[in-house]
């Protein structure tokens, strides 16, 4: 026994070194200013940078509608497949990984070419403006798609793993038995007792449009990570590794917050899948 | 839809059933078919045709055949061999954290691991090459005060790329096998240190061959993350080692030629060809330890 422990100490010390002194030396970059000694320039220049705030804003903004789409698409489906037959969920949960096959550089690229072709051929017609439209740099369409389809695996497992710890039917049938209508019963029955799942999703699709930097990095746009890695490579080094810390830091202490939170009840799946 | 379920016959009942639930669903379908499945079909259609504005596209095999040609074969060798060889060392790595995360008394630990792992998992990306980037970079805080780079350290090389990606993977593999870990069953350790058995027998003859499918499962999804992966790389400006999605990204950018673009389109086949095959040994796998760990 007294082996096992020791064991177990030297994985988790091993583990604690790898993952804290990357994130320590960055702290410790950000604050050492080197002739004057210690600062916290970097981090009251946060709040001054040029471009910050007009790229969380726009990733704040794609997040939201992300979220918003990904609910509208997904509970309706979710639970329907939990009622429905097996042929359903096959066909959902397949529905559901295949983004998962593209990664999202293909994806991009995809993307890329659409928009290649209707540049070349929409020009004379009135759908231009529409088109043209889709790519507005305040709040570009095509990255909204582009991430409901990458949040889409994740969300649908996280969804129906909580979908799965109710039991659907019955509730329905009770809520259906006292008048309630099938939309009303979902809306005021069954949402609120999954809201473990849906603060999971949406944090975890929140945490993925902030950190998403492939597609919109490709197709121009300046959302929060490429303003990060525009503004490092413009010289304004210990700034935005001092934003990049920021927002990791915050993102999981939001994440100790809900996931103590959402403790209690087994409703919520874990990240990851 | 109000009308009380009780009073349609259940052949009624389940055929309007049926209907409804594949209203609820149509939605979603659309809107994959539109978002996703255009995109796809037009990246397939064009790795197979040429592009010269202006003129009719031309069906060929020259987009596929240069992309795994020269350079470009390289970077998806590259790419394959550093998706291996880190998801390889992640998933022993994340087993022995989530072992010793899964046994530990401490709960705080474990909500902290789970997090933290949620957190550099999918948010990892710039912030993450960043913190390499300050730590063993070529003027990196280690690297200065240890004087790797006398030893040849270098962060932009492939064994940087791996020490680098086992950052996200190793949570990820954390987050994937606590399930599995949690299923092995207390009385499966008992009942083997009752028949005497070691603690290294009961781990080889009972535990690994339970928890073999979520391993190889761990495996696939690993391979398939770091395959995929573009943002650190492209953030550490790793263009010494060749990855095939560095490559993409080049062709796409517009940089080198109208024709470059459609091999991006060829090349970003390819690696869905390997993504596919790659989820077709992942399902079976993550359904079969599912049966295993009710």
């Amino acid at each position: 026994m007294g082996r096992i422990r020791f064991g177990r100490a030297s994985v988790l010390l091993i583990a604690g070194l790898y993952f804290v002194t990357p994130l320590l030396s960055t702290l410790w970059f950000t604050v050492d200013n080197s002739p004057s000694g210690f600062s916290l320039d970097a981090y009251r220049q946060i709040f001054t940078v040029p471009g910050l705030w007009p790229a969380l804003q726009l990733s704040l903004l794609l997040a939201l509608g992300t979220i918003a789409l990904v609910f509208l698409l997904l509970i309706p489906t979710v639970v329907a497949v939990r009622l429905g037959s097996p042929r359903l969920r096959t066909v959902v949960e397949l529905t559901c990984t295949l983004p998962l096959v593209v990664p999202s550089i293909a994806l991009t690229a995809g993307i890329s070419t659409v928009l290649r072709w209707c540049n070349d051929n929409l020009a004379p017609t009135p759908f231009y403006r529409t088109f043209l439209l889709t790519q507005n740099g305040t709040f570009p369409v095509v990255l909204l798609l582009a991430y409901v389809v990458m949040a889409l695996p994740l969300a649908f497992r996280t969804l129906d793993a909580g979908m799965r710890a109710l039991d659907v039917r019955t509730l329905l049938e009770a809520a259906q038995n006292n008048g309630a209508s099938r939309g009303r019963a979902i809306v005021t029955v069954i949402l609120p007792n999954m809201r473990t799942a849906l603060l999971n999703t949406a944090f975890l699709t929140l945490a993925l449009v902030l950190g998403e930097f492939t597609v919109a990095s490709i197709l121009g746009y300046v959302p929060f990570a490429v303003w990060i890695v525009n503004g490092n490579s413009a010289g304004q080094g210990p700034v935005t590794v001092a934003v990049s810390i920021v927002s990791l830091l915050l993102t999981w202490l939001l994440l100790l917050v809900l996931s103590a939170g959402g403790q209690r009840r087994g409703g919520g799946a874990p990240a990851g899948s | 839809m109000s009308t009380a379920p009780l009073s349609a016959t259940p052949a009624r009942r389940r055929l309007r059933k049926a209907a409804a639930g594949r209203l609820a669903v149509a939605p979603l379908l659309v809107f994959v078919a539109l978002a996703f499945g255009v995109p796809a079909v037009a990246m397939a259609f064009g790795a197979f045709t040429t592009y010269n504005p202006g003129q009719p596209s031309q069906y060929t095999m020259g987009n596929i055949t240069a992309s795994l040609h020269g350079g470009y074969l390289d970077s998806l060798l590259g790419s394959v061999k550093l998706s291996a060889l880190s998801a390889l060392i992640g998933v022993v790595a994340g087993l022995l954290l989530a072992q010793a995360v899964v046994t530990s008394r401490f709960k705080m630990l474990r909500t902290a691991v789970l997090s933290a792992s949620g957190v550099l998992a999918n948010f990892g990306g710039v912030p993450l090459a960043f913190a390499f980037i300050t730590t063993l970079g070529n003027a990196g805080m280690l690297t200065t005060r240890l004087h790797l780079d006398q030893h040849g350290w270098s962060l932009y090389s492939f064994d940087g790329l791996t020490l680098v990606y086992l950052y996200f993977l190793i949570p990820l593999m954390v987050l994937s096998v606590i399930p599995s870990l949690d299923g092995l069953r207390r009385q499966w350790r008992e009942a083997a240190q009752n028949n005497g058995a070691t603690t290294w027998q009961y781990w080889r003859h009972v535990a690994l061959p339970v928890l073999t499918p979520s391993l190889l499962g761990g495996f696939v999804l690993l391979f398939g993350t770091a395959f995929a992966a573009y943002a650190t790389a492209a953030a550490m400006v790793g263009a010494s080692v060749p990855l095939i999605t560095l490559q993409i990204a080049t062709a796409l950018s517009g940089n080198v030629s109208a024709d470059a673009t459609n091999v991006a389109l060829a090349m970003s086949l390819d690696m869905v060809v390997i993504a596919t095959l790659v989820m077709v040994v992942y399902l079976p796998l993550q359904r079969r330890s599912a049966r295993w760990l009710v």
